[in-house]
């Protein structure tokens, strides 16, 4: 299980890697997609949605459930990851690299926590 | 299941924990719903190799007596006079209403002795209603606790089992089984038998034996690469094989002939619980349809299925199976809908199309 140090995470299990203050890529994290199982199905927002913070913007599907995906940050969709929309198996392979959407204009966050906070968050 | 109950565990629990079997509550059982390798390997395994499942949460109720016979024939609507020793034969139980109780297996070991299989959310409500209806000779006992049932599937099952048990001790027909056979130690009934639309076994013995006929089939498997399974891949491979399961595909309220279970119902005799509320019923209301996801998205139990834009029934079980894709199967109302007809699933709201299929979706090469 990794917990990478280069980024924020939410306690509905998605992360947030601020490029500035106002720019953020988001995904799910390694804990997350381990929790899942394999995930066979994505559902994304479109480039121009708005996103809010602690409100659900996408979903994930297992073989066995659905999971919501909550945004950690308010803004808008600047960028949405369509190659996973046909290989949401990435997520399971590469929780870090498998960014989901990428967020522009933040004007808030919702409750995020260091790395450290998080592995002790999730391993509770 | 009551609420209250305690969930309970099976023999095999210490195992499933000790290979990191994923734990979650079934049936009133603590099982695991995957292992490490995840859903879609297990799933895999199973299609073209071999896995191994514990599948002792079944329950096994004993008739034995002269009057056996008669009390399987009543109580079940599939015909058992002509099932012979070391044959296995599925059926429905059907309620007077004609819906179904549980869909079981019957063992025969001689013309006074049958062992029924039955579901294990449904062992009390079974037991209850065989003893509600036993008439003549026969001694009827709810013997689950006294078995474990392993289940051997793929196409590598046979294999793995011939280097535990001389070939002729090995069942070669399907739904056929041997009462007494001796594997990696541990007395055994062998039945070639499964619920994965593949070949394979089933494997019954005494509950203290678990451990010792689980560690030997898991070595005996290990040159083979096989493969622990849990709950998740048990679904999928059902799914596929497009075997209904209880409390989805069928409930007390649905009989087996909507359900498609009609080749199993046999109105040819005399009498069975359930055969007048059949014959009453008349025309079919409504059917097991197959469907095929063709817009983006997964259809899950209880969502709504439209046809021609009219709300016709529901999903009864669907997911994503790992060798056929995102796949249903619903409970549709007349006028049914054609195979090849586009249907609408009901997805969070959204209505997406998918296609009406035969059933089942996968079936082997043999």
């Amino acid at each position: 299980m990794e917990f990478k140090t280069d980024r924020l995470y939410a306690e509905s299990h998605e992360w947030a890697l601020f490029e500035n203050d106002t720019t953020a890529t988001v995904g799910l994290s390694d804990f997350a997609q381990s929790e899942l199982g394999d995930l066979v199905f994505v559902n994304l927002p479109q480039v121009g949605d708005t996103v809010t913070a602690g409100e659900r913007f996408a979903d994930v599907e297992s073989v066995k459930a659905v999971s919501d995906i909550y945004s950690p940050v308010t803004g808008t969709v600047a960028a949405v990851n369509e190659a996973l929309l046909d290989a949401p198996e990435t997520i399971n392979r590469d929780a870090f690299g498998a960014w989901l959407v990428k967020v522009e204009n933040i004007t808030a966050r919702g409750k995020l926590m260091d790395a450290a906070a998080y592995k002790a968050f999730a391993e509770k | 299941m009551d609420e209250t109950e305690t969930l309970l565990k099976t023999p095999l629990y210490n195992k499933h924990v000790a290979h990191g079997g994923k734990i979650v509550p079934f049936a009133g059982y603590l099982l695991p719903v995957q292992y490490e390798a995840g859903v879609i390997r297990e799933h895999a395994a199973v299609r073209e190799n071999v896995g191994l499942f514990d599948v002792s949460h079944m329950g096994e109720v004993s008739f034995s007596g002269p009057d056996a016979l008669a009390n399987i024939q009543r109580l079940l609507c599939n015909d058992f006079s002509t099932l012979q020793d070391g044959r296995v034969r599925y059926s429905p139980m059907l309620n007077p209403q004609g819906g179904v109780i549980d869909d079981v297996l019957v063992y025969r070991f001689s013309p006074t002795e049958y062992l029924m299989v039955v579901n294990a959310a449904n062992r009390h409500k079974d037991v209850k209603h065989i003893l509600a209806e036993k008439t003549g000779d026969v001694v009827i006992r709810d013997a689950s606790d006294d078995f474990c049932q392993l289940a051997l599937q793929g196409p590598n099952a046979e294999a793995v089992l011939r280097t535990l048990v001389p070939e002729e001790q090995i069942p070669q027909k399907y739904y056929s089984f041997l009462p007494d056979v001796t594997v990696g130690g541990i007395h055994c009934l062998l039945s070639r038998t499964g619920y994965t639309g593949e070949d394979g076994f089933e494997l019954y013995a005494a509950a203290a034996d678990a451990e010792a006929l689980f560690d030997a089939l898991f070595a005996a498997g290990e040159p083979f690469g096989l493969q622990l399974c849990g709950l998740g891949c048990r679904d999928t491979l059902r799914m596929e094989a497009a075997m209904p399961l209880y409390g989805h595909e069928m409930d007390d309220t649905v009989s087996p002939l909507e359900t498609g279970l009609g080749h199993y119902v046999k109105f040819e005799k005399p009498d069975f619980i359930g055969r007048e509320a059949l014959l009453l019923a008349g025309e079919l209301r409504r059917a097991r349809v197959g469907l095929r996801m063709v817009g983006r998205g997964i259809a899950r139990e209880h969502f709504p299925v439209y046809v021609g834009g009219r709300l016709a029934g529901h999903v009864t079980s669907g997911t994503h199976c790992p060798t056929v894709g995102p796949v249903a199967m619903a409970l549709v109302d007349a006028p049914f809908p054609a195979v090849g007809e586009l249907v609408s699933v009901e997805i969070r709201s959204a209505r997406v199309d998918a296609e009406v299929v035969p059933l089942p979706f996968y079936t082997r090469k043999r």
